[in-house]
């Protein structure tokens, strides 16, 4: 199953619902366009929001790295929402869990902007 | 695609589709030989980051250049070979993804993952290719509906 997303505005902050695989080329490429695509357009506080992303590779695990790091370098502020054991088991052995901002629900996501 | 000959070997393009076909058949063999969930994915995941550095790192997407993988059950092991016809890789120059300044890092962690996922990775590199060896040792008794050795 490819990746798909959407996304959607709560209180400022934009929700982009991931599901699917995030791998090497075409998960991966969406990902990167899709945040890209909302910085360019001014929303700098975004959520990624992974509970239906059941999969991720290392390319996966740099891209929420990358979209990670842009983020930030344009003055925004990305935060994970709702890992899956899989992703959240990654994200502990590879160290990243310190890097990110994880969240459980969404109403705490948001209001860890503000 | 039975394991029932112990051993099968598969020659492949240098594309992202090898990428996806070596970690189905990685599933696949590793379901049948009765590792649990969790090492499935560990097994499935190891082959992917492997056919990730040969198709991309090693070969380079080349079409000239083929992915050969094979899949070995012995008695204690189930043993994964991925080969390439890339120029080799430098060892000394793979960098610790978890040091603090390679955290941020978007690339170099396939290698440290396969290590995470698996009892034993062997990586030869040559002028001719890099050999990748995986091993996972099987245990319980199901694996190939044989009995495990003790």
């Amino acid at each position: 199953m490819s990746m798909k997303v959407g996304s959607r505005q709560v209180d400022g902050v934009t929700i982009v619902d991931c599901s699917g695989r995030i791998t090497l080329g075409e998960g991966s490429v969406i990902l990167r366009d899709t945040v890209r695509d909302l910085l360019s357009k001014g929303h700098k506080k975004i959520v990624l929001n992974l509970a239906d992303v059941n999969y991720i590779d290392s390319s996966g695990i740099g891209e929420l790295v990358s979209a990670y790091t842009t983020t930030k370098n344009q003055g925004g502020e990305l935060k994970l929402l709702k890992l899956t054991k899989k992703v959240n088991d990654l994200l502990q052995i590879t160290k990243l869990y310190t890097v990110f901002d994880v969240k459980d629900d969404e109403a705490s996501a948001v209001k860890a902007f503000n | 695609m039975a394991m029932t000959e112990q051993r099968v070997s598969y020659t492949m393009d240098s594309s992202l589709e090898t990428i996806d076909s070596a970690e189905e058949k990685a599933t696949a063999i590793a379901t049948e030989l009765g590792f649990d969930d969790d090492e499935v994915m560990q097994i499935s995941m190891a082959v992917r980051e492997g056919a990730v550095n040969a198709v991309l790192h090693g070969n380079a997407y080349s079409p000239d250049k083929k992915v050969v993988l094979a899949f070995e059950r012995t008695a204690e092991n189930l043993v994964i070979t991925i080969r390439d016809q890339g120029k080799g890789m430098d060892l000394s120059r793979i960098p610790n993804p978890l040091a603090p300044e390679n955290l941020l890092k978007t690339s170099g962690r396939g290698i440290f993952l396969m290590r995470s996922f698996m009892d034993v990775v062997e990586i030869r590199p040559s002028e001719s290719g890099t050999e990748l060896k995986l091993i996972k040792r099987v245990h319980g008794t199901t694996a190939g509906g044989k009995e495990a050795s003790q």
